[in-house]
């Protein structure tokens, strides 16, 4: 069985995140980092491997973005992957939701996955929705949000939630599984896979390499336009007590309720 | 023409409330473009005339209707293809959800289409639909417009309000679909089902709620009794992190995949105030947050914010409140 694991490059965390008005893209400038939600992509892969009902032949982590991204690929390779590939092409820049899964989808679709995983959400673009737009082009069944994977006779057996409990689906592979954070804990990369991760093979392609179309690419071959970027309706600023003093801190929120009447 | 093409998601014979809530946006939307609103449902028996045509009430003038796998995306995906292909609708239009987020996306890829997730708000512009949707941790508001035939806009959950009108009553039309091969390759083995105990929120004047900030599952002792502190109609909720961690019961879960409330206060133990959970509690009356994290975004929404340890505040405050009771 092959695996390939969807990655993508965020800001840090800790860097507060904005509109370049000259462009209306993300400032992806700034501290990044492998999109936390990734991380629990690459240990459930690492987890089937290991788990032995099925054997992995390969782990290949995939990603698309600028120079930098590659970095992404470093982690996810520490983490497990035995190798990667970088989508990088100036074409590319500018891809909605829908170009960006048409683009990831083709170079998927030259490595003929058995599986592919990605994290639930990208840190930075809040969307849920690449694994569906990929597994759609690749002609897969596609599942977002699992919190539990067994493999069964050859498939997966996939728990969720869903709008009315749990659900518990059996998906036959090939597909394309989005994993929620409670799945698992990701591991620590040891220092050792940390140093490595670089001596293993990373191999850059260009649009042109896997036969993506560029008319369906960058932000010509989008289907949605964004912009008028503008602040929400305006909400007062709520009141924010530090807790220096708990006794304090205690009082002024029992006042709070109190004055509006709770207690 | 430019119709918009909605879809019902449907449970043990009801139909679900954001989808009802998309069926209305669309209705009203399509009427200010010169189109008509329609449905597709997808399901077994349980899809009756009766409760198809029942759809008109909240707008929908055609409700397509074909048999195959219930809770699943990719049967959907084919369906909604294939009515588009022979009807050329302009839009589609999802309430929001786990499903519709999955059909909308799934759609894109299949009719090489626009599409824009999360949106609060849609508008009529010159003849065309624009949607709205918060970014950057709602910081910010985006606006999407469509090129090409097709508009894919799903909600984000809550965000269209149900509207019923009299006496309105939908054409109901059956659809024969081949199913792709690859959404036979999924089954439901189990749907709907709940873990834990049955508990209700949703009538609470209080909720007194945990996240994963509390550490550990014994941290809901803490919660229950400040719970028990405040009295009355109080009850506990809890995260869709804590819940999948297995801390708390499903029936407590506040968010997208969980309830909605709007109690007159909401208390948010140790809680980051993802997106997915402040669509389930935005509309609560008060809001206060505790939160050792002085960056939680559940900051930017609360009424009262208290940046500090949850282990020291929560058992004080439960004392001092019963205390203010007691005397």
């Amino acid at each position: 069985m092959k695996i390939c694991v969807l990655v993508k490059e965020v800001p840090d965390a800790a860097v507060e995140k904005r509109i370049d008005p000259s462009t209306g893209r993300m400032d992806r400038s700034g501290e990044k980092n492998l999109n936390p939600y990734d991380t629990h992509a690459i240990e459930a892969a690492m987890q089937i491997r290991e788990g032995g009902a099925v054997q992995v032949d390969e782990i290949v982590a995939l990603t698309m973005g600028p120079e930098s991204a590659m970095r992404a690929l470093h982690k996810a390779v520490s983490l497990g992957a035995d190798r990667s590939i970088h989508l990088t092409d100036p074409a590319l820049a500018g891809s909605d939701v829908a170009a960006t899964g048409y683009a990831l989808s083709k170079a998927l679709a030259s490595e003929q996955p058995d599986l592919v995983l990605l994290g639930q959400q990208s840190d930075d673009g809040e969307c849920y929705t690449i694994g569906a737009v990929v597994a759609d082009h690749l002609q897969m069944p596609s599942l977002t949000q699992v919190i539990k994977m067994d493999v069964e006779d050859g498939a997966l057996r996939c728990e969720r939630q869903a709008e009315y409990g749990y659900d518990t689906v059996q998906v036959r592979l090939p597909a394309v599984i989005s994993v929620g954070d409670a799945i698992n804990e990701p591991r620590y990369p040891s220092l050792k896979a940390i140093m490595g991760a670089r001596k293993k093979p990373l191999e850059q392609v260009a649009a042109g390499d896997v036969g993506i179309d560029p008319g369906l690419v960058g932000a010509d071959g989008s289907r949605v336009q964004c912009g008028d970027f503008h602040d929400p309706p305006a909400k007062a600023p709520g009141q924010v007590i530090e807790d220096e003093d708990t006794s304090e801190t205690v009082d002024k929120i029992v006042a709070w309720l109190e004055e509006r009447k709770l207690i | 023409m430019a119709d918009v093409l909605t879809y019902v998601l449907h449970f043990q014979g009801a139909f679900n409330k954001n989808s009802l809530g998309a069926v209305s946006e669309g209705a009203a939307r399509a009427q200010e473009i010169g189109g008509q609103c329609h449905a597709v449902v997808v399901g077994g028996e349980d899809l009756s005339d009766e409760l198809c045509s029942s759809l008109g009430a909240y707008g929908a003038t055609r409700v397509f209707r074909a048999a195959g796998l219930e809770g699943l995306a990719q049967p959907v995906i084919d369906v909604m293809a294939k009515v588009i292909d022979d009807h050329g609708h302009s839009y589609a239009l999802f309430g929001g959800g786990l499903l519709g987020f999955e059909i909308g996306a799934g759609l894109a890829a299949r009719k090489q289409a626009g599409v824009t997730m999360e949106v609060t708000q849609v508008r009529a512009e010159n003849g065309k639909l624009v949607a709205e949707r918060p970014i950057l941790q709602d910081s910010k508001v985006s606006v999407s417009r469509y090129r090409g035939d097709l508009g894919i806009i799903i909600g984000r959950i809550n965000a269209f309000e149900t509207v019923t009108r009299d006496g309105g009553s939908a054409e109901v039309v059956d659809v024969d679909v081949d199913y792709s091969p690859w959404s036979n390759q999924a089954t439901m083995v189990a749907r709907g089902e709940q873990r834990g105990a049955d508990v209700d929120i949703e009538g609470a004047d209080i909720l007194v709620a945990g996240g994963r900030g509390l550490g550990k599952p014994e941290g809901f002792e803490l919660v229950e009794q400040l719970a028990a502190a405040f009295g009355g109609n109080t009850a506990v909720a809890a995260t869709r992190a804590v819940v999948d961690a297995g801390w708390y019961p499903y029936a407590a879960q506040i968010g997208q995949t969980g309830k909605t409330v709007s109690p007159k206060l909401y208390l948010a133990a140790g809680i980051s105030g993802a997106i997915q959970h402040k669509v389930g509690m935005q509309s609560s009356e008060n809001i206060i947050a505790i939160n050792k994290d002085a960056n939680a975004p559940i900051f930017e929404f609360s009424d009262l914010g208290v940046v500090g340890d949850l282990n020291k505040i929560l058992p004080r405050l439960a004392d001092a409140i019963k205390a203010k009771k007691g005397g």
